[in-house]
């Protein structure tokens, strides 16, 4: 599959209002941080995520760089789970998968597929 | 006050500079910073760096129309707005007026974990943001050394820091970043090792218990500059540094020549006077009426219409107008038209540099074109030989490079080598007048003699002279010659 940039603010899992939980990935283009960070949150959104129906948008710093500022994001890929509250960031390709969940305040459990 | 802009460039270089607008800096550096490159500036906690990047960016609006952005990694908008405004800077006015982004990375203050790789894309795109919106020239980072205490990949900061100043050259910005002084290196972290075009030192030390503030430019590629230390204040209206105004003795010379005040006195020069823009020392005892000599050119230079400012050092302002009506001079209807200024303070109260700014500002005000210091004797207390040499050298310089005549007096004890007390200032006098009082005869005579007057003949009489409510006299001499 070649390399696609990612829209603006794509939804990835479409959430309604009951999400129970708010991702926000910031990345930069596609390169190849971007692309395994949007690959490994997707899977973590898929895996272990589905019963808190997430509401996940990625967003392509160099489409909007004003949201850096307004973020104060510094470091790409940068994610942010804005709810549910305390928030918390991670940078990183989030490529250790137990540990992002860890910091999203989510007990691990075991993946369905493996 | 006014701000004179570097006047005139002595150093030659190929490469552009981009004017600091800061007092003094601009000329030890030949006209400002390497234009479209990355300036490192180093120091300790405190010694002025973000005050300087601050200073560089609104000069650079105000005076360059060069619009900026400040990225912080430790203040806040808010403390940055609040530090500057005390220098009557109001960056609310220039944010609000699209000529400066104030951006911060409180890194240290953030929450985040690492997951994996990263790199700092995002500062370039905030960065590459904020200089897109106001169409920035000038960058700084202050102080861009915390990234290497909040992130934990160091060989990351280290390839994407050297990406990010390259990329700044690219962009064609004229940057400054600010590191902390490390031991033995100049930052902590080796930013000098990234940044080659230019460097600067600040420094903050205390010496004798006057604190002193210093500046070093360490290295200028491509350009000449000034390497000593200069030392640099921060006063209401930003950075001042001190500099030997000129790197190279190319100072017009004047042929004009001015009285003393006194035609007799004026006969002692084969030039029937002395050079404007020269260098006069007045040495003599207690009594011998150095102050009333001087006094007198005062009156002459105010006489033609020319402003002076007298600095006294042992007398207040009245005392010096009562004393000299005595002897017939009225000083203070000069000081009523605004042609004489008379300013009174101890040595000992400030340190060295707080004079010599105090100094640079009265002459920026003023625009004099006779400068009395009456007596220079009291600097001898606030700083080592050198460091005093080194002040009137750079009082005398910049004075002869404006041609501003100074007139200095120093007072001798009977019995001490009077090369001690001139404070190594006989040397850059161009002409150095003696009074003595000897007893002769019975009675005390004061004598007047011109031990030396550069490019003139001059008398090498020893001449007799007297004080009364007319002034000074010569006595004439019989059968000497001139």
């Amino acid at each position: 599959m070649s390399p696609r940039r990612p829209s603006t603010t794509r939804k990835v899992v479409p959430a309604g209002a009951d999400a129970g939980i708010r991702l926000r990935l910031y990345v930069t283009g596609a390169t190849s941080l971007s692309l395994r960070a949007m690959a490994n949150i997707k899977s973590i959104c898929r895996d272990y995520l589905e019963d808190l129906n997430p509401d996940l948008q990625i967003i392509d710093l160099y489409r909007n760089p004003s949201s850096a500022r307004a973020n104060h994001i510094f470091a790409a890929p940068t994610l942010i789970k804005e709810f549910p509250l305390p928030s918390c960031r991670i940078i990183g390709d989030l490529s250790k998968k137990d540990r992002v969940l860890h910091s999203l305040g989510l007990t691990p459990s075991p993946p369905l597929t493996s | 006050m006014p701000r004179k802009k570097s006047s005139g460039n002595p150093v030659h270089s190929e490469f552009p500079k981009a004017p600091t607008g800061i007092q003094g800096l601009d000329e030890i550096t030949g006209g400002g910073l390497p234009r479209g490159r990355t300036t490192l500036v180093c120091g300790s906690p405190g010694c002025g760096k973000t005050l300087l990047g601050m200073e560089f960016l609104v000069r650079g609006i105000l005076e360059s129309g060069e619009p900026g952005v400040m990225l912080a990694f430790e203040e806040t908008a808010e403390e940055l707005t609040q530090n500057v405004r005390s220098l009557g800077f109001d960056l609310d006015d220039l944010i609000k007026d699209n000529k400066l982004i104030l951006d911060t990375i409180p890194i240290e203050a953030t929450e985040f974990e690492e997951n994996g790789e990263y790199d700092l894309e995002g500062l370039f795109v905030r960065l590459g943001d904020a200089i897109d919106t106001i169409g920035a020239k000038r960058i700084v980072l202050d102080t861009i050394e915390v990234l290497f205490g909040g992130l934990s990949n160091q060989g990351i900061i280290r390839s994407e820091l050297r990406r990010l100043f390259q990329w700044l050259k690219n962009r064609n910005m004229t940057s400054i970043v600010t590191g902390e002084r490390g031991e033995g290196s100049l930052t902590r972290q080796g930013l000098e090792e990234y940044v080659s075009d230019c460097v600067i030192l600040l420094d903050h030390r205390v010496n004798e218990q006057m604190s002193t503030r210093r500046l070093r430019v360490v290295k200028y590629r491509g350009s000449m500059h000034g390497t000593n230390e200069f030392p640099f204040l921060i006063e209401q209206h930003g950075l001042s540094v001190l500099p030997i105004t000129s790197l190279v003795l190319e100072h017009k010379i004047s042929k004009d020549i001015i009285s003393t005040g006194l035609p007799q006195l004026d006969e002692m020069f084969g030039i029937k006077g002395v050079y404007r823009g020269s260098t006069i020392l007045v040495t003599g005892g207690v009594g011998t009426g150095k102050s009333s000599l001087v006094s007198h050119f005062a009156d002459a230079a105010c006489r033609r219409g020319e402003p002076a400012i007298y600095f006294a050092f042992e007398e207040s302002s009245p005392q010096i107008i009562r004393n000299m009506k005595s002897i017939g001079l009225s000083l203070d209807k000069w000081v009523k038209k605004g042609l004489l200024q008379i300013q009174a303070s101890r040595p000992t109260l400030f340190g060295l540099e707080s004079h010599l700014v105090n100094f640079y500002n009265a002459v920026h005000t003023y625009a004099p074109q006779l400068v009395i210091m009456d007596p220079i004797n009291d600097f001898l207390s606030i700083g080592s030989p050198r460091e005093i040499k080194s002040l009137f050298l750079r009082m005398v310089d910049f004075l002869r490079s404006r041609q501003i005549t100074l007139i200095c007096t120093a007072l001798t004890t009977p019995g001490e080598s009077s090369q001690d007390t001139e404070v190594g200032v006989s040397s850059l006098a161009d002409t150095w007048i003696l009074l003595s009082n000897r007893e002769y005869d019975g009675e005390h005579q004061r004598q007047l003699y011109i031990l030396k007057s550069r490019g003139m003949a001059h008398s090498h009489q020893v001449r007799g002279y007297t004080m009364n409510h007319r002034g000074w006299h010569l006595k004439e001499v019989s059968g000497g010659h001139r």
